[in-house]
């Protein structure tokens, strides 16, 4: 049995891929399992400076899921650099995927840049799709030109692949999605989360600070899964689906979507040790339904 | 950080809505006042975070009180039930650093994870005094256990129908060697600008994971940014930034 799958010309022992802000830069899954059992994992979202954030409360709860409204919190791109990487190597062997954010398209570009040259990083994904941060994030991935500047831009100023993190927070994904390979982007990572909120009835006050919050985990996965349908139709770079998957049956069904790799995020903070039991879970998924090679079932729903 | 499975051995209510719970499984690493485990409640995505209040042997001790709906589910939870927990979560207390004579404040919820610390700091030869805060009479608890390890005790209640009036912070002064306190976020505020000795509260925040990998919980500190979960909950004197 196979559970191998090519994204971006870098091959992967299995499609399982920690979902950025989910899987911190691994210590703490380190300490709990061997993290190289991953096909990859996507560090935090990465900006030009420490960001701290948005203010507390920052997590929610939500049937079947959760909403955060973190904001990108990370030491910036040279304290990644300098002090993360280095910790990250001794607990990961294989190439990383570093996520990159930024509040202009000059940001982006040399967050990317920086990214880039470091050795440990195997693909730089572009997240244009952050619900939770002003004036940045989340407003180049709504707007299809934007997509297009951010994506041409950064790739014209790095070597490694480039996959765009797209959000389902828009009325048609697939536009943007086309744009931005168009604009020469090497893969699409969907979704981000979905714009949410709650409200606490004894305070009658929402209970996020920033009042709303990116709503992730099995509650979306149907939807992830009809976006990952439509993107694949559309164009003819690797998708690496994400939202909601927490089994190896979901990460079946993300393939036969679409998808050429899967992200799994809230799964991680809920338990633990969800995507080492997913990897372990494949083979005898896949045997279950008759799968001897991973790679070969990508977009196998379309058929017919 | 370890995950087991807990059997509910047994439980009774100290107060209304306040049940002290016995959960027997694996409680390697789990011990330490101010440390905490994530309850998985069933039908619920989030783990609840609540603090260790003992452990003996295989068996680890909570103290859950009534907030919402998971809290709810708990506390009718049959005996025999069981429940999926992460343990050996958080830093918890420098006893090292409490000194002869620390005060120990515990307030709401708070109460009982000080019961904790007052016994582990009684065992090193400490002498604690304590003062536990609640909202009304009917809800005062743990009081003849703290007197069993605490030479000096005050009660107080909001409401003044038992012990003195008022908050536990009027027991704030010089006659101690530091402080340790837990319970909600006014009161260790209030500590932490008040206090004359050095102090070391527990925080809560609302928590993603409880292991430090989605910065749900982070709070500004001198130090930086710092998540309540790994690097707290209990955090020093001028540390956090209210
Ligand atoms: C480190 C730590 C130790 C704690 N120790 C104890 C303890 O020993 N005994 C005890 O009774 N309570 C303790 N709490 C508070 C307890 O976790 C909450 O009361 C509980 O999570 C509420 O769950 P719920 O489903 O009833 O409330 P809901 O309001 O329905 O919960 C909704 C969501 O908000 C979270 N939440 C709500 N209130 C709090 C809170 N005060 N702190 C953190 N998360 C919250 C819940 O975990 C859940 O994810 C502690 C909290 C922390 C952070
Ligand atoms: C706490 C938290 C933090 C996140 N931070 C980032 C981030 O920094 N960059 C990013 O591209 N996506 C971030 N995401 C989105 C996830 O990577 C993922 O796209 C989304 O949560 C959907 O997958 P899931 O349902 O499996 O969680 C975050 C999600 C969560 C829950
Ligand atoms: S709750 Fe996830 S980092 Fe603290």
């Amino acid at each position: 049995m196979n559970t191998t799958v090519k994204l971006c010309g870098i091959e992967l022992a299995n499609p399982v891929i920690p979902a950025s802000g989910t899987f911190g830069y691994g210590a703490e899954f380190a300490a709990l399992y061997d993290i190289n059992c991953l096909g990859t994992f996507s560090f935090k979202g990465t900006t030009r400076s420490p960001r701290f954030g948005n203010p507390g409360p920052r997590i929610a709860e939500a049937p079947a899921g959760l909403l955060n409204s973190v904001g990108l919190q990370n030491p910036g791109v040279d304290a990644v650099i300098a002090e993360e990487l280095p910790r990250l190597r001794e607990v990961f062997h294989k190439p990383v995927m570093a996520n990159v954010c930024g509040f202009s398209v000059d940001e982006y570009v040399e967050v990317a840049a920086k990214l880039d040259a470091c050795p440990e990083v195997g693909w730089l994904e572009i997240n244009i799709s952050c619900p939770n941060v002003h004036g940045g994030g989340m407003g180049f991935g709504t707007c299809a030109e934007s997509a297009a500047e951010v994506t041409r831009e950064v790739k014209a100023a790095v070597h490694k692949p480039v996959i765009v993190k797209l959000t389902p927070n828009v009325t048609d994904i697939v536009s943007i999605a086309r744009s931005c390979e168009n604009a020469g982007a090497d893969g699409l990572s969907l979704i981000n989360t979905m714009l949410a909120m709650r409200i606490d009835p004894a305070t009658r006050r929402p209970v996020l600070k920033n009042l709303t919050g990116g709503l992730s985990g099995p509650a979306v996965f149907p939807v992830a899964l009809r976006m990952v349908w439509q993107v694949y139709e559309a164009v003819g770079i690797p998708i690496i689906g994400m939202g909601g998957v927490s089994s190896a049956e979901d990460v079946i069904e993300m393939l036969l979507a679409g998808a050429t790799a899967v992200g799994v995020g809230a799964a991680n903070l809920r338990e633990p040790y969800a995507a080492r039991d997913i990897v372990e879970a494949l083979p005898r998924a896949m045997a279950k339904y008759g799968i001897d090679n991973l790679q070969d079932i990508t977009g196998g729903a379309h058929n017919g | 950080m370890k995950k087991g499975i807990f059997t509910l051995a047994e439980a009774r209510f100290a107060a209304p809505n306040l049940r002290l719970m016995r959960l027997r499984g694996d409680t390697e690493g789990a011990a330490g006042p101010g440390r905490f485990v994530e309850a998985s409640v069933p039908g619920f995505f989030l783990r609840r975070p609540f603090s260790v209040c003992g452990v003996e042997g295989d068996t680890l001790t909570v103290v859950v009180k009534l907030a919402g709906r998971g809290t709810e589910r708990l506390l009718a939870l049959p005996e025999g039930a069981q429940l999926e927990l992460l343990t050996g979560l958080g830093n918890g207390f420098d006893l090292a650093r409490a000194g002869e004579r620390p005060l120990l404040l515990g307030g709401g919820s708070g109460v009982a994870p000080m019961l904790y610390l007052a016994r582990e700091l009684a065992k090193l030869g400490a002498k604690p005094s304590a003062a536990i805060g609640f909202g009304t009479a009917a809800e005062v608890c743990f009081e003849r256990e703290f007197r069993e390890v605490c030479p000096e005790l005050r009660i107080f209640t909001m409401d003044g129908s038992r012990g003195e009036r008022g908050l536990v912070t009027q027991a704030l002064g010089e006659g101690c060697s530091a402080v340790c306190a837990c319970g909600p976020l006014p009161m260790l505020r209030a500590i932490d600008e008040q206090s004359p000795v050095p102090a070391q509260f527990s925080l809560e925040a609302r928590m993603g994971c409880g292991f430090g990998a989605c910065m749900g919980c982070t709070i500004e500190t001198a130090n930086g940014p710092r998540r309540v979960c790994k690097d707290g909950p209990v955090f020093s004197s001028g540390e956090v930034r209210w």
